[in-house]
């Protein structure tokens, strides 16, 4: 895992892992990225910093299923530091 | 309970596990490797999971089909590498009489499809690689990973 962010770090930040599933890890050219955006943060504004830390992230689409910590969650929902936000494309199960 | 596993799936032993003096019905489901999809002539599937999550959403969508019907509920979810034909999922359910047990097995593995976060590959005859996505138009997705 690497910290790709740009912002200096401050009191007041969160700091998530973000985690890329299956065909949006292929995207990603990876399966984590830590991400750091100033608090309160939501998973909206962390997915709105995430093409900043890694470009590739760009390729996946704007509004992806989320979860926050194994659950589902929409993007309006706060996260906390230490989370872990994965993006899940469509399910394919069964 | 891992409902995630690499080992064969086997019906008759996830019988056992629900089958009970007061259960007069046993229904199963059991979704197997197609060799084809939309047009295309499948050779392999490649099932990745959340681990997780799709242990948890498992064990919520047993909860729930346990809440709403009088029933016991069992299933499993292979992950890796499948063959055509292999049993890629299955779904046991026992009640004391038949309308119960198929009724919660449709619903476990309609849940299951829905909202447990399991994706598959698909390797095709000719060469081609892809992700099943129901969302997108012809329900796959080319992959990136021609290695993978």
């Amino acid at each position: 895992m690497h910290f790709l962010g740009a912002h200096v770090p401050s009191s007041r930040s969160v700091t998530v892992t973000v985690r890329f599933l299956a065909r949006y890890a292929e995207l990603a050219g990876r399966e984590t990225v830590t991400v750091q955006a100033p608090g309160p943060a939501t998973v909206d504004s962390i997915l709105a910093r995430l093409s900043e830390v890694l470009p590739a992230a760009g390729r996946l689409p704007a509004k992806p299923l989320c979860a926050c910590n194994f659950r589902q969650v929409r993007g309006t929902e706060l996260v906390a530091d230490g989370d872990e936000i994965a993006l899940l494309p469509p399910m394919a199960g069964g | 309970m891992p409902f995630l596993t690499e080992q064969d799936l086997q019906v008759n032993v996830l019988a056992a596990e629900v089958a009970a003096a007061d259960r007069g019905a046993i229904v199963s489901f059991v979704g197997t490797v197609r060799d084809h999809h939309a047009g295309r002539s499948v050779l392999r599937l490649e099932y990745s999971a959340y681990a997780e999550m799709a242990e948890s959403e498992c064990e919520a969508v047993i909860l729930e089909a346990e809440r709403r019907w009088s029933v016991a509920v069992t299933l499993r979810h292979r992950i890796g590498q499948l063959a055509v034909g292999d049993a890629a999922v299955a779904v046991v359910v026992a009640s004391a009489h038949r309308e119960a047990a198929f009724d919660a097995c449709r619903f476990v593995i309609d849940e299951v499809k829905r909202r447990v976060p399991i994706w598959k590959k698909e390797y095709y005859a000719d060469g081609s690689v892809a992700w099943v996505d129901p969302t997108a138009p012809g329900g796959t997705v080319p992959s990136e990973r021609l290695d993978a």
